[in-house]
C-alpha cells in the first residue's frame, strides 16, 4: 500500500473514491484502515454500537472486484460509512439505542441501505444514538453515552451523536443520521462537521424506525460540504415504498456544492434565533460567518419569523404524540425483549413488564406526554393547536421566501455541555434544538456547517435553511462559507481538534 | 362455545307494547382484493398461518404502509351503491389500543373523515299488513385494515380467559375492510329483528353484485355487529345500547336482535339499567352474554395517520366508477321477480333467506325458475332452519339441486323420492345419481309388479272397491295409498290410480 492508514482515514470521501478508482489503494485496504481506527479509538469515543467488520470487508471486496473487472462504479464506491442504528439492515442488529430491541435482527434492508449498497458504499457498522432518537446528547442511549472527540467529557450532540462522533474522530468519512428536530444538524455543529437534513420526503423513510413520522428524515454527515452533497445525492429520490416520499427529481446538490458561490444570493438572518440564551461565542462566530458570506457577494438582510418562538412547544406536542403511537408496537409479542413470560402471566402483563423494563426514562416521558396530548378532550388543545402552530411556522417561511433565498441562524444556542450536566433538566436539554426545530416543522432542507470555536473552545455551527425541494441552495451557501473559513483558518476546522 | 341462559326475558308481545326499539348496524366487509390494504401480501383465505406476511403487515420496526388503489376503488363503488356522498379529500387515522393480534398496536382506519358518508339502503320485509319498505340511513362507510387472528388453545371456552396459550396468525392482518355504519334505525317497532336481517341480506346481495367481496358470513368476510337499545316511546331520548358481536349468519342477526330486545325490556321493567357493553352472541344456545364494558371514555387517541398521504379521489374517477355499478337492488329485485313469475313479496323472502344466488345458480344449471325456487325456499330452507344454519352452508350445491330436479322431470323420481335423494346428498353419500342408485330409489313404472300390488289392495279393501264400482271414483285415494305403502313409495301414484280404475271397470283400459 502506497498510502498510509493515517492518510486514508483523514482523506475526504472524494479523495478515497479517487484513490480506489485509480487503484492506488483497494476498497478492502480502506475498510481495514477504518476498522483499525475504530478498534483503536472507539473504546474512548463509543460511537459504534455494532461494528460489522465481516460485512464491511465483504462489501469492500465486491467493489474491488467491480473495479478490477473494469465496471463503472459510482462516485462513492468503496467509501466507508457509519450508519445510525435506527435504519434497518438485513441481519445486522438494530437497537435504536434501546434495550427493548436488543437482539433483534431485521429481515429486510431499509431503502437508504439499499441505495448505499447500490452506490458501493461500505457500511462499517451501526452507531450509537439517543434511545429511539429522543434526545440531544446521546446520553439517552441504553448502551452508554458517546463522547465528543473534541473533549471526551462532553456530549457529541444527539440524537445522531454516534454518527457525528464517528466522522469527527476519523472512524468514517461519511455517516447517516436522522433528524426529527435537529438530530443531524445539532451533533454536526458540536463536533465540527457538516450535517444536512434534506427536504422532508426527499429520502425514503422505509426501514427508518419511526420516532415522529411527520418529522423524521434521514440525511448525510461528512467532513466537507461536497462529501455531504455526494452522500445526499446517493440516498435521495422517490421510493414507492414510502407514501410520503416526494416524486420529483432530486435537486443537483453536488453541482451546488462544487459551485460554492453566493454572489447575488439573498440571505436572511432570522431575528428570533438570536439574543437571550445565545452564548456570546456562538453569536460572535455566527456574525463573523455572515460577514464572510456578505464579503463573498451575498446580500444579507434581517428577517423576522415571529412564530418560530412557538416551535419548541409545538414540537414537544407533535413528536411525543406520534412517538406514543409509533412505539406501541414494542410489546414483546413478535421480537426484541420479553419480560415476565413465566407461563402464567397474561399478554397484557408481559407487555407492561417488557415496556417498563425495555424503555428508558426519556422515552417513557415522551410516550406519557404524547398519550396525554392525544387523549380525548385534550386533542384539540394540544395536538390540534400544535398543528396550527406548524402551519403558522410554514407561513413564516413562505413569507420569508418572498424576500430572501435562504435563512441562516446559529445551529445551536450553546456549545456542547458536559456529559451528565443536564440529565435532570429535560427542558434545558430540549432548548439545544431551539434553532433547528422550525425547519423540521416546516419540512424544508437545512444544513449545519462549521463556523469556528466558541468561548469554551468547542465547535459551533451555522445553519442554512431553504425552501422545500430547494436543497441545492443550502449546499451553495454552506460550500461558500466552508471555502471562506478554510481560507481564514488555513485548513478545515477539524485540524484544530486534539488528536485522539 | 356455549352459554346458558340466565337472563330474564320479557315476552315479545309485551316488549312491543311497552318499548320502542332502535337499531344500529355495523357491518365489516373484507374486500376481495388480491393484495392487502397497505402491502403486497396475498389475501387468500385458509393459507398456512403466517405465510402471507411481510415487514409492513407484521408491523416490523421501520416498515411503512402504501395504500392499495383497488381497495379505494371498491370503497367508492360501495359508497356509490349505498347512495353515499364520496369525500373529495379524506385521511386515514390511527386507532390506538393494545392487543396481541394487532401488529402495530394501532389500527390504520378512518375516523372523522370517512371516504363515503350520508347514504341509504331500502329494505323490504313481509308484515302482517303486506310488504313494507324501510329506508335504512347510512352514516358512513370507511376503509380500514383487519387485525391478525388469535387462536386460544386450551381452556373451556376458546376465549382468551382460561386458555393455556394463544397463537396469532397474521395472515389476516392488513386485509382491507370496509366498515359500513348505519344511523340509528328507528320506527321499525315489532319488525326490528326482521329489518335487521333484511338489511344485512340486502347489503350482502348488493356487495355480491358489486363483486367486491365474497361476503361469506361463516368465514368472516362479512361480519355484523348489532346495536340495540330500547326506549319507552318513539318520542323518548335514545336508551343505552348494547353492541352484540359474533353474529355470523342472517338468522343470528334476527335472533340476536330479538333476544336483546327481550332481555333489555326485562331489565328495564325490573328497574335494572342497561350497561353499555359489547355482548357475544351464542348461536347454539341463542343467547347473548356480557363482554367488555364499553363507555364513552374508551379512548383510542385517534390522530391523522402521518405515514399516508390524504386520499383525494378525482371527480372524473368517481363518475367513471359510478358507471360500473350493477343495477340497483330494487330494480334487480323487480327484474328477477318478473323473470321468475313471482310477486315482490315472494321475491323479498328469497332475498331475506339469502337464496337469490342459489336460485340463479340452479337455473343456470338447467332447472326452471319455479322448481329452483321451490327447492331452495321449501325443502332446503326447512332443513337449514332445522339445522340452524344458513342455506348456502348446506352441503348441497345448486348443480346438485338442478340434477335432482332433472331426475324428477324425467320421471325417475317423484317429489317424495327426491327428498330422500336430498337426504343422501346432505349426509355425504355422493352425487344425486349415485344416491338414487345406491338407495334403490326409482319410480316403479313396470305395470307387472304394480298390478300385483293393485290387486292385493283391492282384495284387502272390498268396501272401497265396491264404492269405486258404484262410480265413487274419489274412493280410489284409499287404494292408491295402500299401493304406495306396499311399494314403499316407489310406485308412480298416477299410474297406480289408473290401474285401480281399470281393474274395477270404472274406466276403459289404457
Amino acid at each position: 500500500m502506497s498510502v498510509s492508514g493515517t492518510e486514508i482515514i483523514t482523506a475526504t470521501a472524494v479523495e478515497i473514491a479517487e484513490l480506489i478508482a485509480s487503484k492506488q489503494v483497494s476498497a478492502v485496504e480502506v475498510a481495514q484502515a477504518h476498522l483499525d481506527r475504530i478498534a483503536a479509538i472507539d473504546p474512548s469515543v463509543h460511537a459504534f454500537l455494532h461494528v460489522d467488520a465481516d460485512g464491511a470487508l465483504e462489501q469492500a471486496r465486491a467493489v474491488d472486484h467491480a473495479t478490477a473487472a473494469g465496471q463503472a462504479v459510482g462516485p462513492l464506491a468503496g467509501v466507508p460509512l457509519a450508519l445510525k442504528d435506527v435504519l434497518v439492515q438485513t441481519g445486522v442488529p438494530t437497537t435504536c439505542g434501546s434495550k427493548v430491541l436488543e437482539g433483534w435482527l431485521p429481515p429486510y434492508d431499509s431503502t437508504v441501505v439499499q441505495r448505499l449498497r447500490a452506490a458501493g458504499v461500505v457500511i462499517l457498522g451501526k452507531t450509537n444514538m439517543d434511545e429511539f432518537a429522543m434526545g440531544s446528547s446521546t446520553e439517552n442511549s441504553a448502551f452508554g453515552p458517546t463522547h465528543n472527540p473534541w473533549d471526551l467529557d462532553r456530549i457529541p450532540g444527539g440524537s445522531s451523536g454516534g454518527s457525528a462522533a464517528a466522522v469527527a474522530a476519523y472512524e468514517a468519512p461519511l455517516a447517516i443520521g436522522t433528524d426529527t428536530g435537529g438530530s443531524i444538524r445539532q451533533p454536526a455543529a458540536v463536533t465540527g462537521i457538516v450535517g444536512a437534513k434534506p427536504t422532508y420526503g426527499a429520502v425514503s423513510r422505509y426501514g427508518l424506525v419511526a420516532f415522529s413520522s411527520s418529522l423524521d428524515q434521514a440525511g448525510p454527515f461528512a467532513r466537507t460540504v461536497l462529501d455531504t452533497a455526494l452522500l445526499h445525492a446517493a440516498i435521495a429520490g422517490h421510493d414507492p415504498m414510502d407514501s410520503t416520499s416526494i416524486d420529483a427529481p432530486v435537486p443537483d446538490v453536488v453541482a451546488a456544492a462544487r459551485r460554492a458561490d453566493v454572489r447575488g444570493m439573498r440571505i436572511g438572518v432570522v431575528r428570533e434565533l438570536s439574543g437571550e440564551g445565545y452564548e456570546p461565542g456562538v453569536q460572535a462566530r455566527f456574525d463573523e460567518a455572515v460577514s464572510l458570506l456578505r464579503d463573498a457577494g451575498a446580500e444579507v438582510v434581517e428577517v423576522s419569523c415571529p412564530s418560530f418562538v412557538y416551535a419548541l412547544g409545538a414540537y414537544y406536542l407533535i413528536a411525543p404524540s406520534e412517538c406514543s403511537s409509533n412505539l406501541a408496537r414494542f410489546d414483546a409479542m413478535r421480537y426484541g425483549l420479553r419480560v415476565g413470560d413465566d407461563g402464567d402471566a397474561s399478554a397484557e402483563d408481559v407487555m407492561r413488564l417488557t415496556r417498563a423494563a425495555g424503555f428508558g426514562p426519556e422515552v417513557k416521558r415522551r410516550i406519557i406526554l404524547g398519550t396525554y396530548a392525544l387523549s380525548s378532550g385534550y386533542y384539540d388543545a394540544y395536538y390540534g393547536q400544535a398543528q396550527k402552530v406548524r402551519t403558522l411556522i410554514t407561513r413564516d417561511f413562505e413569507a420569508a421566501w418572498g424576500s430572501v433565498d435562504v435563512l441562516v441562524s446559529p445551529t445551536t444556542p450553546t456549545e456542547p455541555f458536559r456529559i451528565g450536566e443536564r440529565a435532570d433538566d429535560p427542558v434545558a436539554m430540549y432548548k439545544a434544538d431551539l434553532c433547528t426545530l422550525p425547519s423540521s416543522l416546516y419540512g424544508g432542507p437545512a444544513i449545519s456547517v462549521p463556523a469556528g470555536l466558541g468561548d469554551e473552545g468547542m465547535p459551533v455551527g451555522l445553519q442554512v435553511m431553504a425552501p422545500v425541494m430547494a436543497d441545492e441552495r443550502i449546499y451553495r451557501v454552506a460550500a461558500a462559507l466552508e471555502a471562506a473559513l478554510n481560507d481564514r483558518w488555513g485548513g478545515p476546522l477539524l485540524q484544530k481538534a486534539v488528536s485522539l | 362455545m356455549s352459554a346458558t341462559n340466565t337472563a330474564a326475558l320479557m315476552g315479545y308481545e309485551d316488549v312491543i307494547e311497552n318499548f320502542d326499539p332502535v337499531l344500529g348496524l355495523e357491518v365489516h366487509v373484507e374486500l376481495g382484493t388480491a393484495s392487502k390494504m397497505f402491502c403486497g401480501c396475498a389475501t387468500e383465505f385458509g393459507a398456512e398461518p403466517n405465510t402471507q406476511v411481510c415487514p409492513t403487515c407484521l408491523g416490523l420496526p421501520g416498515s411503512l404502509p402504501v395504500l392499495n388503489r383497488t381497495a379505494v376503488e371498491s370503497a367508492i363503488r360501495i359508497g356509490l351503491a349505498l347512495n353515499c356522498s364520496i369525500a373529495s379529500w379524506c385521511r386515514f387515522a390511527r386507532k390506538n389500543y393494545f392487543y396481541p393480534d394487532m401488529p402495530k398496536n394501532f389500527q390504520t382506519s378512518q375516523y372523522d373523515e370517512p371516504i363515503c358518508f350520508e347514504g341509504w339502503l331500502d329494505v323490504e320485509i313481509e308484515t302482517d299488513e303486506g310488504p313494507r319498505t324501510f329506508r335504512v340511513e347510512i352514516e358512513r362507510a370507511h376503509m380500514e385494515e383487519d387485525t391478525g387472528k388469535s387462536l386460544h388453545v386450551g381452556g373451556a371456552t376458546g376465549r382468551i380467559q382460561g386458555a393455556d396459550f394463544s397463537l396469532v396468525d397474521y395472515n389476516r392482518a392488513g386485509i382491507p375492510l370496509i366498515e359500513i355504519v348505519t344511523k340509528p334505525v328507528a320506527g321499525t317497532g315489532r319488525y326490528a329483528p326482521e329489518v335487521a336481517r333484511a338489511y344485512v341480506a340486502t347489503l350482502r346481495e348488493l356487495l355480491r353484485a358489486l363483486d367486491v367481496s365474497d361476503v361469506k358470513m361463516e368465514q368472516g368476510s362479512l361480519r355484523c355487529d348489532a346495536n340495540v337499545s330500547l326506549r319507552r316511546t318513539s318520542e323518548s331520548p335514545l336508551g343505552t345500547r348494547t353492541e352484540t358481536k359474533n353474529v355470523n349468519s342472517l338468522r343470528s342477526v334476527e335472533r340476536a336482535v330479538r333476544y336483546e330486545m327481550q332481555r333489555q325490556a326485562a331489565r328495564l321493567t325490573a328497574g335494572d339499567g342497561i350497561l353499555q357493553e359489547t355482548r357475544h352472541w351464542h348461536e347454539d344456545s341463542g343467547v347473548t352474554t356480557a363482554g367488555r364494558i364499553k363507555s364513552d371514555a374508551d379512548d383510542y387517541r385517534y390522530f391523522p395517520e402521518p405515514d399516508l398521504v390524504p386520499v383525494a379521489p378525482a371527480t372524473d374517477w368517481v363518475e367513471e366508477l359510478r358507471g360500473t355499478l350493477p343495477e340497483p337492488p330494487s330494480e334487480r329485485r323487480k327484474r328477477l321477480a318478473s323473470q321468475w313469475g313471482i310477486t315482490d313479496l315472494e321475491m323479498q323472502s328469497v332475498i331475506n333467506a339469502g337464496a337469490v344466488d342459489l336460485v340463479l345458480a340452479t337455473i343456470a344449471a338447467g332447472a326452471d325458475a319455479s322448481a329452483s325456487r321451490k327447492w331452495w325456499m321449501g325443502e332446503l330452507a326447512r332443513r337449514a332452519n332445522d339445522e340452524g344454519v344458513e342455506l348456502e352452508t348446506l352441503p348441497i350445491s345448486a348443480v346438485q339441486v338442478a340434477k335432482i330436479e332433472a331426475m324428477v322431470m324425467s320421471g325417475r323420481l317423484n317429489d317424495r323420492l327426491a327428498r330422500q335423494v336430498i337426504d343422501g346428498v346432505l349426509s355425504g353419500e355422493g352425487e344425486p345419481e349415485a344416491v338414487a342408485d345406491s338407495r334403490g330409489l326409482q319410480i316403479v313404472s313396470d305395470d307387472g309388479p304394480l298390478l300385483e300390488a293393485v290387486r292385493a289392495a283391492i282384495e284387502a279393501d272390498p268396501d272401497a272397491a265396491q264404492k269405486i264400482r258404484d262410480g265413487k271414483v274419489a274412493a280410489a285415494g284409499a287404494l292408491v295409498g295402500a299401493v304406495m305403502k306396499a311399494t314403499r313409495g316407489q310406485a308412480d301414484a298416477g299410474r297406480a290410480r289408473e290401474l285401480i280404475l281399470v281393474e274395477l271397470g270404472a274406466v276403459e283400459g289404457v
